[in-house]
């Protein structure tokens, strides 16, 4: 039994990469091998050049990693945490770095604050500050907006895709479809520990879920109407054969394709 | 500067609860010392010329940095395991050799810390002379280090708490109690006697007793190599389990 068999993917520098599926699909193992967390019996995996095994230290110096779990240590501040994190990564005086990114996250009120008395949404800033105190050029999200308000996911959301913008890779794994849409260029779908999808966000969305287009029209009379489409260039079509046969059409609506009927067909 | 950075977490970690973790083990220590110095004085033989209650300070200041310095290294790592808290440190560019030393050294402070305060407190109960510094020093540091290591391999190799309290009350209570801490071990039958030549703890209590009054069961030297074979014995399992990152990394 295999928790990952014959993955094989790059990760442009500079992109916004999803890595979607169920549960039990090896997602989280394998940002685990990524990050050095579990061992690959075969295989390398190379962060930015830096092989995680025998060139460990610059491979995790690339890498800043957001824990899925709310993990923390009970004994320190927030700042003392960032503060160790940073030295961890042999930063010393790391403080206007952690001033910057703790205020980006609405934390500065929180810095003199004991981790116990944080709630979940606070501890979550946290780790993401955490995996940031370093600068890596290379940021793995796993579920980093599990359980936490809308306020903070869009926060979240708005600072990490400055953090794209200015250049740093973003690998990001997420039960939210809708955000992977949204924020990323590219997906791959794992199911049973295996790649089954790996393709742009566009071409995902246009060759998996376009046949699967609705349009529902409702008629000046009142009658609504369901049109199946294989894409959206039956939908002219459709419509004539409606007007055809009498029918004076009101309203519109087109079904996006979406990454859950994507992700759907692709994983169940 | 990973290594300094974990020994200073692992410092401010015993620090930040130092009423538990060096207030508390100063108390215990005082109590058997009143306990046993009043109740046992004059009824046991140790050393020529030296009195129970002399005989029992240093036995009990190197019982308290054993235990301290096993306590601290074993009970941070396997919170962090249990917590989850030790994926910051596996996440970061922290060789196993500086995991080990940070863990180590940060024991090896508690356990001093809280061996000089006994010392200091017991100082009001009986007048103790150093006649071998050096000697004291080096089983205090060595034998801290040792039991250092053993609690990192105890938070290694333990999942649960349940297990690293079987290893402490199974395994280190008997080692520490069985050493000669409160008895010279020339007053055991033999066949007691030959069982505790086979108890690392007992050359690290001799020793460091050596150090006092310039006596001791077994030749210093003899007792200073065992303890620092052990060490090594021990340091070696902790690298090597430490670098195949065994019930760390998955």
């Amino acid at each position: 039994m295999h928790a990952l068999s014959g993955v094989s993917l790059a990760i442009e520098p500079g992109e916004f990469f999803g890595l979607l599926g169920p549960n039990g699909a090896g997602k989280t193992t394998l940002i685990n091998v990524i990050a050095g967390l579990a061992r690959a019996d075969a295989g390398t995996v190379c962060v930015m050049g830096a092989d995680t095994v025998s060139a460990y230290r610059r491979a995790r110096r690339k890498l800043g990693v957001v824990p899925q779990e709310l993990v923390f240590d009970p004994f320190f501040t927030v700042r003392e945490t960032l503060r160790l994190q940073s030295g961890y990564f042999g930063i010393r005086d790391n403080d206007a770095w952690i001033d910057e990114v703790m205020a980006h996250l609405d934390l500065s009120g929180k810095a003199d604050a004991n981790m116990r008395s944080l709630s979940g949404g606070m501890k979550r800033r946290v780790l993401i500050a955490q995996a940031l105190v370093h600068k890596p050029p290379v940021i793995v999200l796993d579920e980093p907006t599990a359980g936490v308000d809308v306020e903070l996911r869009q926060g979240l959301w708005q600072f990490v895709g400055r953090l794209n913008r200015d250049g740093h890779t973003i690998v990001l794994t997420t039960h939210y479809l809708e955000e992977a849409e949204l924020h990323c260029s590219r997906i791959a779908m794992l199911k049973a520990g295996r790649v089954v999808a790996l393709d742009s966000t566009h071409n995902l969305l246009a060759h998996f879920a376009g046949s699967r287009t609705t349009a529902r029209v409702v008629a000046r009379d009142g009658r609504q109407f369901t049109l199946e489409l294989s894409g959206y260039h039956e939908l002219e079509t459709q419509l004539a054969r409606l007007r055809a046969s009498g029918v004076e059409i009101a309203d519109l609506e087109l079904d996006r394709p979406d990454l859950e009927q994507v992700f759907l067909r692709l994983t169940s | 500067m990973g290594f300094t950075t974990l020994f200073r977490k692992e410092m401010l970690r015993f620090l930040k609860v130092s009423v538990q973790t060096v207030a508390a083990p100063v108390l215990t220590s005082a109590l058997y010392l009143v306990i046993f110095g009043q109740v046992l004085e004059g009824r046991l033989q140790v050393f020529d010329g030296v009195r129970y209650i002399s005989f029992l300070v240093p036995g009990l200041v190197m019982m308290s940095v054993l235990q301290n310095a096993f306590a601290n290294s074993s009970s941070s790592l396997i919170q962090s395991k249990i917590t989850g808290n030790i994926v910051f440190v596996l996440l970061a560019p922290i060789s196993y050799l500086e995991f080990f030393w940070a863990y180590v050294a940060a024991s090896v402070v508690r356990g001093l810390a809280v061996g000089a305060a006994v010392l200091a407190v017991t100082a009001w109960f009986v007048e103790l002379r150093l006649q071998a510094p050096l000697w004291t020093a080096a089983f205090a540091l060595l034998g801290a280090g040792l039991a250092g290591a053993l609690g990192l391999l105890a938070g290694i190799v333990s999942e649960k708490i349940d297990q690293l309290a079987a290893f402490q009350n199974f395994v280190i209570l008997p080692l520490t109690m069985l050493s000669g801490v409160f008895y010279s071990i020339h007053s055991l039958p033999a066949v007691w006697r030959g069982l505790s030549h086979g108890n690392p703890f007992f050359y690290m209590i001799d020793g460091f007793r050596y150090g006092f009054f310039g006596a001791s069961d077994v030749a210093p030297l003899l007792s200073l190599a065992l303890v620092a074979s052990a060490f090594l014995a021990v340091a070696a399992v902790c690298l090597m389990l430490l670098k195949s990152g065994y019930k760390l990394r998955t």
